[in-house]
């Protein structure tokens, strides 16, 4: 048994009832067809007992548990609980969940992003659990006068063995909700887990699959009015004029008029990043006939002047600015400038020994350029919130990762206090970290307080897909040294973007190599970006990855043993002190794969292999890639997948995310991209933007997990940048040619 | 405007709308039937699947004056508790990640089963090739889609 002191975390103590004077809205709830069905309330306790912020125990015995950070697909509206409900000594279907309101006094960090929910809540999670069992055996040892030490619980059950006696959680929660908080509880042993390492299916699953109200989109109320954005159809642009006097008297129209998101002079936060701050909106009774109005508007627009845009930095201490310059871009000046700017020498982030000397002494030098497009976010359900803001107060619902972030520059921009705003998270149609970037909730709030009405602010998908927070565009240069026993002897990466760079410079094989330079640029642009599933990892590691590959069969050796020779040496005499990875994970990850896949290098019955591997995000990902060509088409037939993340929670959920980052990693490196002409993206909507699809899905997908007692990381976005490597790797065995930018297939088929 | 009488879900409606204003929005809008989802609106994604007489049509692109006395099913209808076979294999392998997709999932695959009770792999990636799932649940979908079969 590891005790744990409760001052770590206090927080989580506080009870939502003591904060209720704060302005908060507790249980407000109104997608009413969420409401349980009438079998549900027959079982519904008659009354609930909050032990702490985290938990409510009913008299019946039954808990509800809330769920304190956005869902957005990585499913911790299940896993999170689970963890709460592990501590708690309780049986999972005695639990309820539900989403906690946005208070991060006792939530703290709700913000879906960086994979870090599971990583960051565990503590705070099996404290908030492990503390409300402690109170209810001391409400226990009171009730029958027993010594608090003689007490036990299982599953919700607390037996006294001496006095031979037993009662439920729910016949003592009236009495341990008026306790102490306790000093010191005492949490379960690993190997004591029940819940955590169970299969536990999504606590949304009934509702997902009979077409219940869960999502922002789905949010309706009585007066409720439907509103639209029409934006600069082009970066570099801003509104000039528009015309709305036809459009005012088209059916079902109440109103058309301009608005500025974030008013002059307020100070920006990152995730208030807008590229279109200044745009049309057109509201009325009825989604089409918004629409309708919409089309039918007539606007014009006008280059704008370059700018410096200037945001707070994440904690809030710093700013930090972006450079905006005025112009129409193309991706063919794009492609250019990149491969110019991949030429010269650029700012050296890290060097390690004497790369110059390494690469002048080689026998063989390898040299390869990596390059990957924009890309749009494209989660399925389009952006969208509802706002109901009135004179003294403003309640906002719907899909936000950050809403403590957009808390705050709602209340900026309409003139409350902190405490008027009511902000509420609801489940969320894909998050990819577009939904970090909440300018549309600012924009809902603006347009309700303006109509004096409730309103859904609805983005169409060509909205969506045109308004930027884009994946940056990338590019990398690789170069690798081999003296004359073709031993690797310097290794160079220059790595840039539009406008951001993908370069991790104390990232593998950073450490593994003696004479390493690392180098980064980054070119100015107006087209905006934004932090997407995996931000850099996602274009660098099958960039670097594709390059090892080649590397290593420039030497002459396996892919696997490649590697792990170069993280045996990151392992025992690692070079420079920032290393930003666990060589032995990673190493682990690789040997696993290896094994599960049955790794041979040659091709069998066809089937063509690649092998990668990456770490990110806390968390250590392999795989091996299976590819057969059918009509000169390539198919992945199966993937095996060996992931690190410490301790899985929940298997058959983290086994999911690993799929579908897998999926999802494929779908992008070989079909999507987004380009422009005269500053507009050439791609809209799903008829021109290649999205993966069931086709081209690999039919198999094998997941193995090391099996550890490391401390949990997150899989929303690990599973993903490694597998572009493997793709990449396989490509190169079943065509022969090695695929150096993506989209790897731009129109039917691989280059064969 | 013209008043529809339309069939739903085996229950009759009747709404006031223009003759162009799709399907898709009468139900979410005029209807509340929300569990039918917005995607594209130009029938690329899927995400608006419903049954017109048990086949799968996109209801962005489906004008309210084309269906007439045809029975529509939405996701809210495909079963009264929720236990048709196609949503048991959904929960049977967890299928959902954001779970945005997957009633027009469920009903491109209900349809599917429908015409072709015993489906291959081919019939089964042929017949759900329109939905696209930004989560990347096409492996799961395809073993649920068998299973369902099976049963």
């Amino acid at each position: 048994m590891s005790l744990i002191k409760t001052s770590y975390g206090r927080r989580s103590f506080l009870k939502t009832s003591a904060l209720a004077g704060g302005g908060m809205v507790i249980g407000f709830s109104w997608l009413a067809s969420c409401k349980p069905s009438p079998e549900e309330i027959a079982n519904l306790p008659k009354e609930w007992f909050e032990i702490n912020g985290f938990l409510k125990i009913g008299d019946n015995g039954m808990a509800t548990i809330m769920s304190p950070n956005p869902e957005i697909g990585q499913n911790v509206k299940t896993s999170m609980p689970m963890i709460v409900a592990e501590e708690l000594d309780i049986a999972w279907n005695n639990v309820i969940v539900e989403q906690a309101p946005l208070n991060t006094k006792i939530y703290t960090n709700q913000l879906a992003g960086g994979s870090q929910s599971i990583r960051q809540g565990w503590d705070g999670l099996r404290m908030a659990g492990a503390t409300a069992r402690h109170m209810l055996k001391q409400a226990a040892a009171q009730k029958w006068e027993v010594p608090l030490e003689e007490i036990t619980t299982e599953n919700g059950v607390i037996h006294h063995k001496k006095s031979d006696q037993s009662l439920g959680y729910g016949e003592v929660a009236s009495l341990a909700a008026t306790l102490e908080v306790p000093k010191e509880v005492a949490l379960k042993e690993l190997d004591e887990f029940s819940i955590i390492g169970t299969a536990t299916r999504n606590v949304d699953g009934e509702k997902i699959v009979t077409g219940k109200p869960l999502f922002g989109i789905d949010q309706y109320k009585e007066g409720m009015l439907i509103a639209m954005i029409v934006h600069p159809p082009a970066f570099g642009m801003k509104l000039k004029s528009f015309d709305a006097s036809e459009v005012k008297k088209m059916p079902g129209i109440k109103d058309v008029f301009s608005i500025k998101t974030y008013e002059d002079g307020f100070n920006k936060s990152m995730f208030d990043a807008d590229a279109f701050p200044e745009l049309v909106v057109v509201v009325g009774n009825s989604t089409w006939e918004v629409m309708n109005a919409k089309k039918a508007l007539k606007t014009s627009w006008e280059p704008f002047e370059g700018y410096e845009d200037v945001f707070a930095n994440f904690s809030g201490d710093g700013t930090f600015s972006k450079s905006v310059p005025a112009g129409a871009e193309n991706t063919e000046s794009h492609m250019e400038k990149m491969e110019e700017l991949s030429t010269k020498l650029a700012k050296e982030v890290r060097k390690d020994g004497d790369p110059e000397k390494a690469f002048k002494k080689a026998a063989k030098i390898i040299e390869r350029s990596y390059t990957a497009p924009f890309l749009a976010h494209n989660t399925m359900e389009p952006m969208n919130f509802y706002a109901d803001v009135t004179a003294d107060k403003a309640v906002l619902s719907g899909p936000i990762q950050t809403p403590e972030f957009m808390e705050k520059s709602v209340a900026a921009r309409i003139g409350l206090p902190l405490e008027k705003i009511d902000l509420q998270m609801t489940r969320q149609g894909g998050g990819f970290g577009r939904r970090l970037y909440g300018h549309f909730v600012v924009e809902a709030a603006a347009i309700s307080q303006k109509m004096k009405s409730p309103i859904k602010l609805v983005y169409t998908r060509e909205d969506d897909m045109t308004f930027g927070n884009y994946r940056p565009a990338y590019h990398a240069r690789y170069r690798a040294a081999l003296d004359e026993n073709n031993n690797i002897i310097g290794f160079h990466v220059r790595a840039g973007g539009i406008p951001e760079s993908p370069l991790f410079a104390n990232r593998f094989p950073a450490g593994a190599i003696d004479n390493y330079l690392a180098e980064s640029w980054e070119i100015a642009s107006n087209i905006s970006v934004g932090a997407f599933r995996a931000p850099r990892s996602n274009f660098i590691a099958g960039a670097e990855q594709s390059f090892l590959d080649e590397v290593a069969e420039a030497m002459g050796k396996d892919p696997f043993d490649f590697r792990l020779e170069l993280l045996e040496r990151a392992t025992t005499n690692p070079v420079g002190e920032k290393n930003d990875y666990d060589a032995k994970r990673y190493a682990g990850v690789l040997e696993l794969v290896r094994e599960k896949s049955n790794w041979s290098p040659e091709s069998t019955n066809n089937t063509y292999r690649g092998v990668s591997a990456y770490f990110c995000h806390n968390s250590y990902v392999a795989n091996v890639l299976e590819m057969v060509m059918e009509k000169e088409t390539p198919v992945v037939k199966k993937v095996y997948c060996a992931v690190d993340c410490g301790i899985v929670v929940n298997p058959i959920a983290a086994t999911n995310m690993v799929e579908g980052g897998t999926v999802d990693g494929i779908g992008h490196a070989m079909y999507s991209g987004l380009t422009f002409k005269d500053g507009k993206p050439i791609q809209t909507n799903f008829d021109r933007y290649r999205m993966i699809r069931h086709k081209e899905a690999p039919k198999e997908i094998e997941v193995h997990f090391v099996q550890n007692k490391e401390h949990p990381t997150g899989l929303g976005e690990p599973p993903f940048p490694p597998i572009m490597g493997s793709l990449a790797n396989a490509l190169y065995k079943a065509t022969g040619q090695r695929h150096y930018n993506q989209p790897y297939i731009t129109q039917k088929k691989v280059v064969s | 405007m013209p008043d529809y009488k339309l069939n739903i879900n085996g229950e009759s409606h009747t709404i006031n709308v223009e003759e162009t204003t799709p399907m898709l929005w009468v139900l979410r809008d005029h209807l509340q039937f929300v569990g039918t989802k917005f995607g594209c609106g130009i029938a690329q994604c899927g995400a608006c699947t419903i049954h017109i007489e048990g086949v799968a049509v996109r209801s962005c692109q489906l004008p309210v004056s084309a269906v007439g006395e045809q029975k529509i099913t939405t996701i809210e209808g495909l079963s009264e508790k929720g236990d048709h076979p196609v949503q048991k294999a959904w929960i049977e392998h967890d299928v959902p990640q954001c779970g945005y997709c997957q009633a027009g999932q469920i009903m491109s695959a209900a349809s599917l089963l429908n015409s072709n009770p015993n489906p291959t792999d081919e019939d089964i990636d042929e017949a759900m090739n329109g939905n696209i799932c930004r989560c990347g649940t096409y492996t799961r979908i395809k073993a649920a889609i068998k299973t369902a079969a099976s049963n």
